[in-house]
């Protein structure tokens, strides 16, 4: 009945709550979307009006709102009529909510299709040369998920927000580009150098930063990374300035070649020779590094060091009267989070075969934070989804080949990018403000007790 | 005789036993400590003592610098002037969690728990210090102590009631075995029924484990009858000191502190 009511009384009000956000949607099309300038055959700029566009978004905003604000209705009027299932609190008890099965279920999926992508994009379009969209695609985004579990370790976990993460994925590419360049060390010998340089740095920039928190602290790793860029772009003896450096040694399967010749990896292996080897090895190499840390980070959450790291994003203070050592704690995490970037620099290095200061601006680090908060500050599931959606979504507009109907022919979704992040990041705040996968396992569930490593296995039988 | 009566009765042999057994030492001795924040100070010149098994309170107003004390004993923020020992060693300079290590362990204002982690694993990182080593039979030991918190150990410690987490600072202080609890405001917003089973469950731990407990508290009444001995600090200085007995009779303290609040008894 109460929802009756209020649905009778409030529909008037939704709908002119939706005209007014309409309103205002034309308030800011008229001078952003309305007119575009382009300039005319006497080099003068020369307006052309839109206003079918400005319409078609003051109508879609419309519906959008009138949609939301139907929907919500009726939620709120069948929870004001069903008492609440789940308390306020959390149930007491260790069976697995469904934020924690949908996680699950969801981390099985990823690593199921994760591994078998190449082969399915061979299968569904023919052959492996003409999977390869995919399958740069999958590396592409696979690269952003292994940023994501890095930067997790020291945003989600220990709880330091690091602007300027693309450093040390900088000091990785720079420092395998260099080495193998210069001294012609091989791939797999550059990559546990590279991830030590980026962790040298990471703790070189924990020093001074050990005292900041928050905002402050947010600042500093921002200016941390653009310095960083600005002695790539200005060291030109060494890094060849904005030029970059090219003809980077490419990837071999440990050792053996890619190539066609006699003791290439294909002759050597009695297969064909196919220059899609290469990225298919390529593919499982970031498979293999993103997963790496994927597992490295598992584990050290429920090793002392893990807990101090979530103890310190909760409280320093208690922390430190608990006797925990928040210097150290605070290096480790800078570190080992500026190692596994490392690893993936060196890895993007190794791939592109060319590099420049231009790869790891501001941009790039504001993406791996955005898949970190989007997917919910600490949890590694949450941050391989929003790798995918953050990466791969823009890709995927490319596609769409209805929008180019819509907006006209010019129209680049790629373009849009920033504004569909900012959408998605507003989106977000609204729904989850929490991050998709908000849920945090703990990392001991009581009742299973032998799956903990550590000091605390032996006894715990409370 | 009333029931008080007899209590205090029963106290006051306890503390003469005590002392007549005579091997007590001075487990901590604050000396001319004064404490700034910036240019303003906090505490001026305290001087304070806690004997091995006695439970001490500290009394104040708020602002007087309780907490201050109670921080800077802990090294954070360090004493500007004077010297804090602790067992016989300075400890001063240290910091803080080298403090800790000694096994001191406290119980902060606010209660200060990891609101995002279980009480299981808040308790955890309170046996951080022995990697776990007594972690199952301290877990034991707390959830004798504290019975709401095994019923509540995979719960989020930041969605459990204000007193059970007062409970879950104390008894993560507890895990790490300290010599020497320092407790800050424990009753603070607390219901007189949960009050008295914190107050109760402390004189416990310093009975039955024999744990010496140095107590901050607004609760003057309960506080001083459950102490030893206690300490008046009023603008940063130490103003008064005595036998909990002592304090609770005077006449300036009862004015001042007991008078028509913080559960004080109506008596005939
Ligand atoms: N971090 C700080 N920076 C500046 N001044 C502080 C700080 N902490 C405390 N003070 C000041 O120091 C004085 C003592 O504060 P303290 O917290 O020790 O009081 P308290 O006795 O614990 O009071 P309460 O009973 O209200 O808890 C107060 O005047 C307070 O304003
Ligand atoms: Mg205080």
């Amino acid at each position: 009945m109460a929802a009756a009511t209020r649905g009778a009384v409030g529909l008037p009000g939704i709908l002119k709550d939706a005209a007014f956000y309409a309103l205002g949607t034309f308030a800011l099309c008229v001078p952003v979307v309305a007119f575009r300038t382009d300039a005319g055959p006497t080099g003068g700029l020369e307006l052309t009006p839109r206003w079918g566009l400005v319409l078609a978004l003051c109508a879609a905003i419309f519906l959008a709102r009138l949609a939301q604000r139907l929907i919500l209705m009726r939620r709120d009027a069948r929870r004001a009529l069903t008492p609440a299932r789940s308390q306020a609190t959390e149930a007491v008890g260790a069976t697995p909510n469904a934020g924690q099965r949908v996680s699950m279920l969801a981390l099985w999926l990823f690593i199921g299709i994760a591994l078998t992508l190449p082969v399915v994009a061979a299968l569904a379009s023919g052959s492996l040369g003409e999977g390869r969209y995919w399958i740069d695609l999958g590396i592409l985004i696979l690269t952003y998920v292994m940023l994501g579990w890095g930067l997790n370790i020291v945003v989600g976990l220990a709880g330091l927000l690091d602007l300027g993460y693309v450093a040390f994925y900088a000091v990785g590419a720079y420092s395998y580009a260099l080495l193998s360049t210069t001294f012609g060390l091989s791939f797999w010998v550059c990559l546990p150098l590279a991830g030590l340089f980026a962790a040298l740095w990471g703790m070189l920039l924990g020093f001074p930063v050990l005292r900041l928190r928050g905002d402050y602290l947010a600042i500093v790793t921002l200016a941390f990374g653009e310095i960083i860029r600005l002695v790539l772009i200005n060291w030109v003896d060494v890094t060849g300035g904005g030029a970059g450096i090219s003809s980077i040694p490419r990837a071999t399967f440990f050792g053996i070649p890619f190539t066609a010749g006699e003791d290439g990896f294909a002759a050597r292996f009695g297969l064909t020779f196919d220059s899609m080897h290469r990225v298919v090895f390529l593919y499982y190499l970031i498979l293999a590094l993103a997963l790496i840390t994927n597992v490295v980070t598992l584990r050290l959450r429920r090793l002392p060091i893990g807990r101090a790291w979530e103890a310190l994003r909760e409280d320093e203070i208690a922390c430190r009267s608990l006797g925990i050592n928040t210097t150290t704690t605070k290096l480790t995490a800078f570190a080992l989070g500026a190692a596994f970037g490392g690893f993936a620099g060196s890895f993007f290095a190794v791939r592109q075969g060319f590099i420049s200061p231009e790869s790891f601006n501001f941009l790039e680090s504001a993406i791996i934070l955005a898949i970190v908060v989007l997917g919910g500050m600490g949890s590694q599931v949450g941050v391989a989804i929003a790798a995918v959606a953050m990466v791969g979504g823009p890709e995927m507009l490319r596609n769409l080949g209805f929008l180019k109907a819509v907006f006209g022919q010019g129209f680049d979704p790629n373009e849009y990018r920033l504004l569909l992040f900012g959408l998605a990041m507003v989106a977000m705040m609204v729904w989850r403000p929490r991050g998709l996968i908000s849920e945090r396992t703990p990392s001991v569930a009581l009742g299973e007790r032998r799956a903990i490593s550590g000091a605390h296995v032996s006894e715990g039988h409370g | 005789m009333s029931v008080a009566g007899i209590n205090v009765l029963v106290e006051e042999t306890r503390a003469l036993a005590a002392e007549k057994a005579g091997v007590r030492k001075t487990l901590l001795s604050v000396r001319g400590v004064s404490t700034y924040y910036g240019s303003v100070a906090a505490l001026r010149g305290v001087d304070l003592d806690v004997t091995e098994g006695e439970i001490v309170t500290l009394i104040g107003a708020n602002g007087a610098g309780k907490s201050t004390l109670m921080m800077t004993i802990f090294g954070a923020p360090q004493a500007r002037e004077g010297t804090i020992t602790y067992d016989g060693r300075e400890i001063t300079r240290l910091p803080t969690h080298e403090i800790a290590r000694l096994a001191i362990a406290q119980s902060p204002e606010g209660r200060r728990v990891f609101p995002r982690m279980s009480v299981h694993e808040n308790l955890q990182m309170g046996a951080a210090l022995h990697n776990g080593q007594y972690f199952a039979q301290d877990l034991e030991r707390v959830c004798a102590l504290f019975p709401r918190l095994k019923e509540r150990l995979t719960q989020r410690a930041g969605t459990m009631s204000g007193g059970e987490q007062q409970m879950l600072a104390i008894a993560r202080a507890l895990m790490s075995r300290p010599r020497l609890l320092l407790l800050d405001e424990p009753s603070l917003g607390l219901a007189p029924l949960v009050v008295k089973g914190i107050f109760d469950a402390v004189r416990d731990l310093n009975r039955r484990d024999g744990m010496t407990i140095f107590l901050v508290e607004q609760n003057a009444y309960h506080a001083l009858k459950l102490a030893h001995r206690g300490y008046v600090l009023v603008n940063g200085r130490i103003t008064m000191s005595g036998t909990g007995r002592a304090l609770l009779a005077d006449p300036a303290i009862k004015a001042a502190y007991l008078e028509g609040g913080h559960g004080a008894p109506v008596e005939a």
